[in-house]
């Protein structure tokens, strides 16, 4: 245990120190001289974050269910809170995945971002770390600490570099996430003394509870959680957000930020409420399959891209919540591949549009037209990411949403029916947008006008697919991972914890 | 009779006598410093009176009017390095309108003495007495500018309604007097204990105390005066008002409710929850609509007293020490607050308009920093100090049952979010405004006031040191 002690912890606070380190060195604008230093510092502060990440995954065992790396200090010892750091199979996946994200993140803002460069830089650093803390948090308070906090970050990211409609964007994301995690906090105070004055997750884990407090903190926890997914109907702030975010705030969100929700089920409700998370499995259930059918359908008639991408995650994640919830080894670990996949396409088609808009300034479908003419490396990238999306198989997204439809079948073959039309949808939205922007004559002048990706966000894209394609082809190292820490999980899961 | 008998009170003596001197000085106009390093060395001194006193002396000769307990002392202490730091934010400004006059620091002394008797009461009569001294050097505060029209209504406002709450809280005090036959608060809480009495004349009492202390902190419904006077007062007064006093407030509603009036407790829990609830709803909801910062914090000040008022009911140690770490923590955002805009302020550009603070993040980012860490630690966001003195309430809260009240509060502080968020927004997301004049800092205390905004983060990251030190006093004192 003891030689493990500091790579959780540096995965959280490199970034962070390394993000003051470039609010420190960043002057005023118009200091161009300066720019370039805090770019690369940025970028030297990502690199080691997820450099130092990468011990996770090769050290890690997983032939065991148990918490690894674990780091163990007081913090509040008067409230038994302590700072408590662990990871599983579960969680593991995405410490290393945001970290990867945060690199590719400050390559893309690179030429991109002019204003107040450093405070860009910074608020995505210290925001990776802050997000690293919420997966790697085993202590209650600690998660909610993380949990909140990383929402800072992305509010001034979309109201400083946003869009037109910033304000209110960033407005509207802030207060609705908060609003799920508030009543969190009340859930969290309740479970501290029930347990008799623990807030370590794992001790909540085995917690007895009557039904009725279940269904109670089921509901508080649902709404925390639900809110950051996002499920249907709680999903509008989702839409808003991304369109305005810059294209690294895009990112981060899609591929990051909506997975904490979903990694909330996993770590709470699921382990914490299994008696009520099966008595309200249809709530969950009915909410992911109208976010699969309905947002495909509204995805379909969106006129603006990164609208639409918005929508396809909204889809996407309602897979994801569907297969944890059919509560078999398929369904969890589809959700979590999914998760991950998702985390790489999503992120990819945003940073695909953020090209198209860095050039063109115009989102809007209509206004492109035959950009293969003029871009042909992008368009053929663009294309993979896009099928990627629409879940064909040897790419990731296929993989994920092929192991939940196995095991919703398992449960019920309506559900699996319903969830296997979003490869319908999925292609039709996703395809036909490419279809429209991408062939055909060229549109106009502007588009005459386009110059194909440089180097460096060749390289971005390049890399994010090598992910897809590898997970598409061989996922076995990935479900390697999680497989016991699911298994282990949902045999807790089908145990009863209602009082005697 | 031996002199050991007046060690409890030697800070409160020494404050009278430098108080008083700096007066006259400043009558005569020999005031060095015009009274600012006189007073800080005042305060100094009474800090490190009451560190030596501390646990000395006998109660011979206070018996029953004056508590000296770690509770108190920790408050005092509190209540010196607020005037302090509300001294060196103010003086800049104080110099630039003309009021750095010794007869402020004089004026600000005896309110910190009055603040120091009513920390320390144990008696109706001691109680009053330093609740008056603290008033009346407040009300000749804010009308220090005298040619301000504003100010002296304010101080007008100021002066009547709270004379009309002392006077509601004298007449609670006499039928308290008169139902038990003492003014010393544990003589009351002996008599009244285990007897039934007449309890309608003692619910009586009860009602006309809590309206008068309520007043006093500035919760809802007794809340009328804190925008008008906040607004109305010189900002370097509101900052004066808006700090220290709270902590004093703070101890009055321990003494009198917890020390006195404990058989009560039923009775007040209901009343401080109704007024709890009120201040939220009346100080988050209001705080919205205001185009002016300092009304603005005004109201938030009245939800955040709210708060505390949720942690002393909850009436166990947990909730008393949650009660003092969120007073102490307000008093710290709120020095933070009101110095930054003591800051921004110069001599013909009061920074008290919310659009003052357009675009400071491209004129002054470091600034804007601080101001941002201190608005995301009044709404109770994680890793700020304010996060943990709500959490501590809640938990309190929880604790003892109260979980609807939990779930109320914490359904308020959200729409509370909206209005701190909305000065982000103005300092980050907005561009400076043409036409309105540029902010130009001016304070001296700018180390300071970083130091302070820090604070908020850092006691934030690692706060089990103010809270042990809140749970240990408040466990010694009961």
């Amino acid at each position: 245990m003891f030689e493990s002690i500091g790579i959780l912890s540096l995965t959280i606070w490199l970034p962070i120190v390394a993000g003051l380190l470039v609010l420190a060195t960043g002057g005023k604008d118009g200091a161009s001289g300066g720019v370039d230093g805090q770019r690369t510092l940025a970028l030297l502060g990502a690199a080691l974050g997820f450099i130092v990440s990468l011990p996770l995954w090769t050290g890690f065992d997983s032939t065991t269910a148990a918490m690894q790396f674990v780091e163990y200090a007081d913090w509040i010892p008067l409230f038994n809170v302590h700072y408590a750091l662990g990871v599983d199979g579960i969680s593991m996946p995405f410490v290393v995945l945001n970290s990867f994200i945060t690199v590719l993140v400050v390559l893309a803002g690179w030429a991109v971002i002019k204003t107040k460069v450093a405070q860009y830089m910074a608020a995505f650093l210290i925001q990776s770390g802050l997000i690293n803390g919420v997966f790697a948090s085993l202590d209650g308070v600690l998660f909610y600490v993380f949990f909140e906090a990383m929402l800072i970050p992305l509010y001034l990211i979309i109201g400083i570099w946003g869009g037109p409609n910033r304000v209110y964007a960033a407005i509207k994301f802030f207060l609705y996430t908060l609003l799920g995690s508030l009543l969190m906090l009340v859930a969290m105070l309740y479970l501290f003394f029930v347990s008799g004055g623990s807030f370590d997750i794992l001790v909540w884990h085995k917690v007895p509870l009557a039904m009725g407090a279940q269904m109670l903190l089921f509901v508080a926890f649902f709404f925390a959680f639900a809110v950051k997914v996002p499920m249907w109907p709680v999903h509008t702030w989702l839409p808003d957000a991304h369109v305005e975010a810059p294209t690294g705030g895009s990112v981060v969100l899609a591929a990051i930020t909506l997975k904490v929700g979903a990694y909330g089920f996993l770590r709470f409700t699921l382990p914490i409420l299994p008696d009520a998370s099966h008595e309200l499995s249809w709530l969950i259930i009915t909410l992911s399959l109208i976010a699969v059918v309905y947002i495909g359908l509204v995805a379909l008639v969106q006129t603006d891209m990164k609208k639409l991408i918005a929508y396809s995650s909204i889809a996407h994640m309602g897979f994801v919540t569907l297969g944890f919830f059919m509560f078999n080894s398929w369904g969890v670990e589809g959700g979590l591949v999914q998760m991950i996949s998702h985390g790489f396409i999503s992120g990819a088609l945003f940073l695909c549009i953020g090209v198209l808009y860095d050039r063109m300034h115009s989102r809007n479908i209509a206004d492109y037209g035959g950009v293969a003419n003029t871009m042909p490396r992008f368009a053929a990238l663009f294309m993979f990411f896009a099928m990627a999306n629409a879940g064909l198989p040897a790419t990731s997204g296929f993989v994920g949403e092929f192991m939940v439809i196995l095991g919703a079948i398992q449960v019920n073959f309506w559900y699996a029916f319903l969830a296997a039309l979003t490869l319908i949808f999925g292609a039709a939205y996703t395809l036909w947008m490419y279809k429209r922007v991408v062939f055909g004559p060229v549109a106009n002048d502007r588009v005459a006008a386009l110059t194909d990706i440089d180097a460096r966000e060749f390289l971005i894209l390049a890399t994010l697919a090598v992910c897809v394609l590898a997970m598409g082809v061989y996922p076995f190292p990935v479900t390697e991972v999680m497989h016991v820490s699911v298994s282990n999980l949902l045999e807790h899961v089908a145990h009863s914890k209602l009082l005697p | 009779m031996t002199l050991i008998d007046f060690y409890p009170i030697v800070p409160e003596i020494f404050v009278l006598v430098m108080a008083s001197l700096i007066l006259i000085l400043a009558a005569a106009d020999k005031c060095p410093s015009h009274g600012y390093v006189p007073a800080m060395l005042t305060l100094a001194g009474a800090a490190v009176l009451t560190v030596l006193f501390a646990g000395l002396g006998t109660d011979a000769l206070v018996r029953g009017l004056f508590i000296a307990d770690p509770m108190g002392d920790v408050l005092k202490l509190a209540t010196y390095v607020a005037a302090m730091a509300c001294f060196a934010y103010s003086r800049a400004y104080l110099r630039e309108h003309g009021m750095l006059r010794g007869e402020y620091f004089a004026l600000a002394l005896f309110a910190v003495l009055g603040m120091m008797v009513m920390i320390s009461a144990a008696s109706l009569l001691t109680l009053y007495l330093g609740l008056e001294l603290l008033s009346l050097s407040l009300y000749t505060l804010v009308a220090l500018q005298r040619d301000s029209a504003r100010a002296s209504e304010a101080a007008m406002k100021y002066f009547i309604l709270g004379a009309l709450a002392s006077g509601l809280l004298l007449y609670g005090m006499s039928l308290l007097y008169g139902a038990t036959g003492s003014l010393e608060l544990a003589a009351i809480a002996q008599a009244l204990h285990g007897q039934s009495g007449n309890t309608m004349l003692l619910t009586f009492a009860l009602v006309f105390i809590v309206a008068g202390i309520g007043f006093k902190l500035g919760v809802a419904p007794f809340h009328m005066w804190v925008p008008d006077v906040y607004q109305g007062a010189p900002t370097a007064v509101t900052l004066f008002i808006a700090s220290a006093p709270k902590l004093a407030a703070f101890a009055i509603v321990m003494r009198m409710l917890v020390l006195g009036l404990p058989s009560l407790m039923a009775d007040w829990q209901m009343m401080l929850a109704v007024m709890a609830v009120a201040s939220l709803a009346i100080g988050n909801l209001a705080a919205i609509m205001q185009t002016n910062i300092k009304r603005m914090l005004a109201y938030s000040t009245i939800s955040h007293m709210g708060f505390l008022l949720l942690g002393v009911l909850a009436a166990s140690i947990a909730g008393f020490a949650a009660g003092m770490f969120y007073v102490i923590s307000y008093v710290i955002m709120t020095l933070a607050g009101f110095g930054l805009i003591l800051h921004l302020s110069s001599k013909d550009n009061e920074a008290d308009t919310l659009d003052a603070f357009r675009g400071l993040n491209t004129t002054h980012p470091w600034l804007a920093a601080l101001m941002a860490i201190v608005m995301l630690s009044m709404a109770g966001l994680p890793p700020f100090l304010g996060f943990y003195a709500k959490f501590f309430v809640l938990q309190a809260l929880v604790g003892g049952g109260w979980i609807t009240l939990a779930v109320v509060a914490v359904l308020f502080s959200l729409i509370g979010a909206y209005y701190y968020l909305r000065v982000i927004k103005l300092m980050y997301f907005d561009a400076p405004v043409e036409g309105v004049p540029q902010i130009a800092p001016s304070g001296d205390a700018a180390g300071l006031l970083s130091a302070n905004g820090l604070a908020v983060l850092g006691l934030g990251i690692l706060p089990q040191g103010l809270l042990t030190v809140c749970v240990v006093a408040v466990q010694a004192s009961l």
